[in-house]
């Protein structure tokens, strides 16, 4: 990641990686290149060039015939957005709460759990095959099918959970709503970190597969207990595979979308609004595309701000590694 | 090293509730699809009260599942193999060669994840949409279009697995064959490709799985006849009835080749990961 040099190489791999054909200056690599820049250019860079121009313009239903015609209006958009003692300001944080929220309690859980089941299944057993294939089935399922399959599960009259709670154990008399109301939160996280949790597990097996053996050996005979061999071990190692599955994880889950759209549909609960969900009811629903723009800018700006700074804070520890 | 008995005994308590965690909505899904319709109307069993394959047949008329299908395995296929062949290139240019940029390169592909879809969902519609006004090739509710805009999600990701797969095929490889006379591309396509088959495979796996499960942008970028399963489903619950059943059913068709091809690929998908990530 932070190989920016260029030309004269560093020493080792030096040697190997000049063949006598290769002298001349490199073009191959560049043509080799094309296609993908070219791609992530049309469908990534250029929409976002886009996004960021529309996000200054006044483009609602009227203009959207015409959308290059719409009105310049500056940062209006912005103020708007920002304007936290207007509706659409205060909905706007209300989500970014929410959203943060979310994403703390399921990254945490889905590295938790993966961790937990990483360690457990490192030791040979019996059935072990069996349950690692059995764990990372729910990151295998196509989104819609997993979150469709909670969604039944958290119906109010016809749900398993509530069949379980009520009918089977008595635990509560009214059955409780899943999907609207404070429990839709609770009901996003559960689903969320079902489904996202075996990619944690997989980095974490991947990680743990690269730790020598014999530094257990030696934490062990130096009478190092679980607790001890994970905190002085496993973890150190690590520490490379969880940099970058944080940050990734961190990132599917602010911007998700997927989850919520299909256990709410389109307009989620206000205590499980997301902020994906929230800007694309504002720019499809209320068709304020220029006002949508707007919020995911500032969204991106936010992830751009929080992403640089991991990386940033986690750069020495990378670079000892 | 010897396993404590409380170890032995936390280790089969955590991983007999995890596995239940994993498998009850597993097992729902599975035997929801086989239940009767009059089943799912009013309360939960566990248990079907008869084993039904009512929803299998229904399923393909209730909505079009059919098309749907077939949408998105078209899409699905030539969105895997089109983003597996360029990411295959790139990560061949990055993997071999050390030229000015490919820092820039790696780190810009890898700042792509962090996009909200949410912010270019937009203006690629209204991009397409112009690009069809004007010029008469349809984007916008088309395959193609689609295609296009999903190749590109796996591709960060794919590129980046591929380029640690080939960095750890020895580049004596390459070498034995430039001494036979070889060039570059038949270096990749004779030394690289063959020996790094089980990583594309994977690549192929996680580039399909992406195009097919996206919900998003399929569901803002297609029509009635280009629509794919993953919007499709939501045709099963009407303003009259949730065909609950059905829904399962039809999840279970989707998923299960998917999920299959999944696990069956899963050791190369974990040493991919650890190609790229742990390095």
């Amino acid at each position: 990641m932070t190989t920016t040099v260029s030309a004269p190489d560093e020493a080792p791999p030096a040697p190997a990686e000049k063949p006598p054909k290769r002298r001349r200056r490199p073009t191959l690599p560049y043509l080799l290149l094309i296609p993908a820049i070219v791609l992530e250019l049309a469908v990534h860079v250029i929409p976002m060039l886009t996004g960021i121009w529309m996000s200054l313009r006044e483009l609602t239903q009227f203009h959207i015939r015409d959308w290059s015609g719409a009105p310049f209006i500056g940062l209006d958009n912005y103020k708007v957005s920002l304007d936290f003692n207007s509706a659409t300001g205060k909905e706007l944080l209300h989500s970014f709460w929410i959203t943060v929220a979310y994403t703390a309690l399921v990254v945490a859980l889905c590295w938790a759990i993966g961790l937990m089941a990483a360690v457990l299944l490192q030791r040979p057993f019996r059935g072990r095959a069996i349950l690692r294939t059995l764990f990372l089935t729910p990151y295998a399922l196509p989104v819609y099918a997993a979150v469709i399959t909670w969604s039944f599960l958290l119906q109010r009259d016809t749900g398993a959970l509530n069949h379980v709670l009520v009918d089977q154990l008595h635990l509560v008399n009214d059955r409780p709503f899943w999907l609207i109301g404070g429990n839709s939160f609770y009901s996003l996280v559960l689903t969320m970190v079902w489904k996202q949790w075996p990619f944690a597990f997989l980095c974490l097996m991947a990680g743990l597969q690269s730790v020598p053996q014999d530094l257990y050996e030696a934490a062990y005979m130096d009478g190092a207990g679980f607790w001890r061999r994970l905190r002085a071990v496993t973890l150190p190692m690590l520490r490379p595979v969880n940099q970058v599955l944080l940050l990734v994880l961190f990132l599917w889950t602010f911007n998700d979308f997927n989850t919520p759209y299909v256990l709410f549909g389109k307009s989620a609960p206000d205590q499980a609004d997301l902020i994906s969900i929230h800007i694309y009811e504002s720019s499809f629903v209320t068709w304020n595309f220029g006002l949508g723009s707007a919020m995911s800018v500032c969204l991106l700006v936010f992830l751009s701000i929080v992403s640089g700074l991991y990386l940033f804070f986690t750069r020495k520890a990378r670079a000892d590694a | 090293m010897r396993e404590t008995v409380a170890e032995r005994w936390s280790r089969r308590v955590i991983l007999t509730l995890l596995t239940l965690f994993v498998l009850v909505p597993l097992y729902v899904m599975l035997s929801t699809a086989f239940k009767p319709l009059s089943n799912v109307r009013d309360s939960f069993t566990w248990l079907p009260e008869k084993l039904s394959g009512e929803a299998f047949v229904d399923m393909w008329s209730t909505v079009p599942l059919g098309r749907y299908l077939v949408n998105s395995l078209i899409v699905s296929t030539a969105a895997a193999v089109l983003s597996v062949a360029i990411a295959i290139l790139a990560a061949y240019a990055t993997s071999r060669w050390r030229f000015r940029g490919r820092g820039v390169f790696l780190a810009s592909v890898l700042s792509t994840q962090m996009f909200p879809g949410i912010l270019f969902l937009l203006p690629l519609f209204l991009i397409y949409v112009n690009i069809g006004n004007k010029t008469g090739i349809e984007l916008y509710a088309t395959r193609t279009g689609l295609i296009i805009t999903y190749l590109t999600f796996s591709l960060p990701f794919s590129i980046w697995m591929l380029v640690g797969y080939f960095d750890s095929i020895p580049r004596e490889l390459d070498e034995a064959a430039a001494v036979d006379g070889a060039g570059p591309m038949r270096i990749l396509f004779r030394v690289l490709i063959p020996t790094a088959v089980p990583g594309i495979l994977a690549v192929l796996v996680y580039a399909f799985m992406t195009a097919w499960g996206e919900v998003l942008f399929a569901s803002v970028m297609t029509d009635e006849t280009t629509r794919t399963v993953a919007v499709g489903l939501s045709g099963y619950s009407t303003q009259y009835d949730v065909y609950w059943n059905q829904i399962m059913a039809a999840s279970l068709v989707v998923s299960v080749p998917v999920v299959a091809a999944f696990l069956f690929l899963q050791k190369y998908f974990v040493a991919g990961l650890t190609a790229g990530a742990v390095k």
